[in-house]
């Protein structure tokens, strides 16, 4: 049995409430994290290998460190909850089932940096979910798990949900900060980090929700449990989506490493009906696609990195035969053309172009020059951007372009 | 008649701008409670959140037009979206968007004459393990077919 860090309690009457948490051993966490020196707990969550769950991978541990510890700022704390990569459910569900080892994870994190507010992003699409997280800080609130002093220590922490009103691109970290702040969602130029400068230009760290409901799991499993549980440098599990064509769609905790093919074929039941798999996308919509026969790659952050793939959001979609990838290019570059912010030239007109041309390609009115255009404008947005959106279209519809470009070819002979 | 926050709406305006250092932080969850108050957020319900705010209107413009949710015209009393992003794709969105679009005769984008239903596709709604899926008002329905949409829609008084 695989170790269950955060569905455990997926599925189990009223596990949202604050009594049913505290039955199961919930928030042990947080009163002996709150007993450690800040800065050690910063050492065990780089110990432990925890990536980030958002999409870039970049270590939480590392990225805390990076947070000045002496500022006359305030320093704030973002909950990326906005969920927008497609093919990505994960959030949904920890915070559906599971609020309250998110508000460990979000207690202990800025404890260790020195943070006394923090701000949950959610989408507004999650309005249901808003709701219940708020009844869930009220319950915490009352058994003094937040506000003033927390459990006698000293330590104090707010934490708000802010809703989000339909907007992909805020869910890019620098987007998030401005939407908070009231703004339109267009990213910002880095440097400076949000570590230094971020919302309203204090120090500021961004975790994705999965990442830090793992947080606590470390404090109680320990850094090298944790780290065995997945790769090296890469610990503890993720939980994988599942959706498009198979028998069991759904979320699969499982370690950090397990092949593409047990995720589908073992976890997920295999390809419905007698549909064939023809594709994958392996880690929400922006990661390059993977062929039938690249499906044996471990799910971690170097493995897919080699495939020139990325595990992102690890929202996996299964595509079969008989879907044709005319029709995915088509979804893909219509996402990309809609959500981009339109701040910089190379993404807001190079997306729109794009999607003008698959329009043609799907209907039959272009030629084999037009596919060439596609990718010379994709390429055109690789790196020229403020934000990794650019790359995040670019890359799919490139590896899109390059693996089935025979299939693409012959929709337009007939 | 221009329009007016209810009593209680007010409060609760001043608990979110209460949370944030400053008060244009407040501006896009005032306004997503505008939208549920009013139904949209058009040219008066700007100027009304700005008022309250102490901004200026073209700044509250700036964003209503940024964000999906903040709709400038009304919209029927049940807001059908659906998602037309990619695992809803692969299982068959488009036939269901046309039975839709049959069954209560609008294109999307479009409010029927009763202003009972408002149609629209929309990118991802992060429920791809349910696809396809759709929301009507803040309701997620997925592993949708036919059958289940007629069972789902002909409830709707
Ligand atoms: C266009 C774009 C959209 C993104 N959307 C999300 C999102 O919905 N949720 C999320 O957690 N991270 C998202 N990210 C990643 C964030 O920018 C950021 O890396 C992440 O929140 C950091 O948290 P983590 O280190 O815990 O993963 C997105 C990035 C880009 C470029």
């Amino acid at each position: 049995m695989s170790e269950k860090y955060l569905s455990r309690n997926f599925g189990v009457t009223d596990s949202h409430k604050i009594e049913v948490y505290l039955k199961g051993n919930g928030y042990s966490a947080v009163r002996n994290a709150l007993k450690i020196k800040p800065e050690n707990i910063i050492e065990e969550i780089k110990k432990a290998g925890l990536r980030g769950r958002g999409g870039a991978g970049f270590p939480a541990g590392v990225k805390w460190g990076f947070v000045p510890k002496k500022t006359d700022k305030p320093k704030y704390l973002c909950v990326n909850a906005d969920e927008g990569e497609p093919g990505t459910v994960k959030d949904r569900y920890i915070m559906t089932h599971n609020p309250h080892q998110l508000f460990e994870g979000i207690i202990i994190a800025s404890y260790a940096v020195g943070i006394n507010t923090a701000f949950i992003y959610i989408r507004g699409e999650y309005e249901n979910i808003a709701q219940r997280l708020e009844e869930a800080l009220d319950e915490a609130r009352a058994e003094g798990f937040l506000g003033k002093n927390i459990q006698g220590s000293g330590f104090n922490l707010d934490v708000y949900v802010h809703r989000g009103a339909g907007a992909y691109i805020c869910g890019e970290e620098t987007a998030l900060l401005e939407s908070l702040e009231g703004k339109r969602g267009n990213p910002r130029l880095k440097p400076p980090f949000p570590a230094s400068v971020g919302l309203f230009n204090c120090p500021t760290v961004i975790n994705n929700v999965e990442t830090l409901a793992n947080v606590p799991v470390i404090i109680n499993v320990g850094a090298d449990a944790f780290q065995k549980t997945g790769q090296k440098g890469d610990g503890g599990t993720r939980i994988f989506g599942v959706s498009g064509m198979v028998k069991k769609p759904g979320v699969y905790e499982l370690p950090v490493g397990t092949t593409l093919r047990d995720i589908i074929f073992k976890h997920a039941g295999g390809m419905k009906g007698s549909r064939r798999l023809k594709a994958v996308i392996p880690g929400g919509m922006s990661a390059p696609v993977l062929t039938a026969d690249e499906i044996d790659v471990p799910m971690d952050f170097e493995s897919l990195m080699e495939k020139k793939s990325m595990l992102g959001s690890a929202g996996i979609i299964v595509i079969d035969q008989e879907t044709s990838m005319v029709d995915v290019l088509k979804v893909v570059t219509k996402f990309y053309a809609h959500e981009s912010c339109g701040q910089c030239t190379p993404c807001r007109i190079g997306n729109a172009w794009i999607y003008r041309i698959v329009k043609r390609v799907a209907a039959r009115e272009a030629g084999k020059r037009d596919l060439d255009t596609i990718c010379r404008l994709a390429n055109n947005m690789l790196g020229k951007t403020l934000c990794p959106l650019g790359d995040a279209a670019a890359m799919p519809i490139l590896a899109i372009m390059k693996k089935f470009r025979t299939e693409i070819e012959s929709h337009l002979e007939q | 008649m221009s329009p007016q926050f209810s009593e209680k709406a007010l409060k609760q305006v001043e608990k979110i701008v209460a949370r944030y250092p400053h008060k244009e932080a407040a501006l896009l969850p005032v306004l997503v409670l505008a939208r549920r108050e009013f139904g949209r957020i058009a040219e008066e319900e700007e100027k009304l959140v700005a008022a309250i705010l102490g901004i200026k209107p073209i700044k509250v413009r700036e964003v209503v037009t940024f964000y999906s949710m903040l709709n400038r015209e009304k919209i029927g009393k049940y807001h059908i979206q659906v998602c037309s992003n990619i695992s809803c794709t692969v299982m068959g969105a488009e036939t269901l968007l046309d039975h839709i679009r049959k069954k209560i005769g609008i294109e999307p984008g479009q409010t029927t004459e009763d202003g009972k239903f408002s149609l629209s596709t929309v990118e991802c709604l992060g429920a791809c393990e349910m696809a396809p899926c759709m929301m009507v008002n803040e309701h997620y329905y997925g592993n949708l077919d036919k059958k289940k949409i007629d069972k789902i829609l002909d409830k709707m008084e």
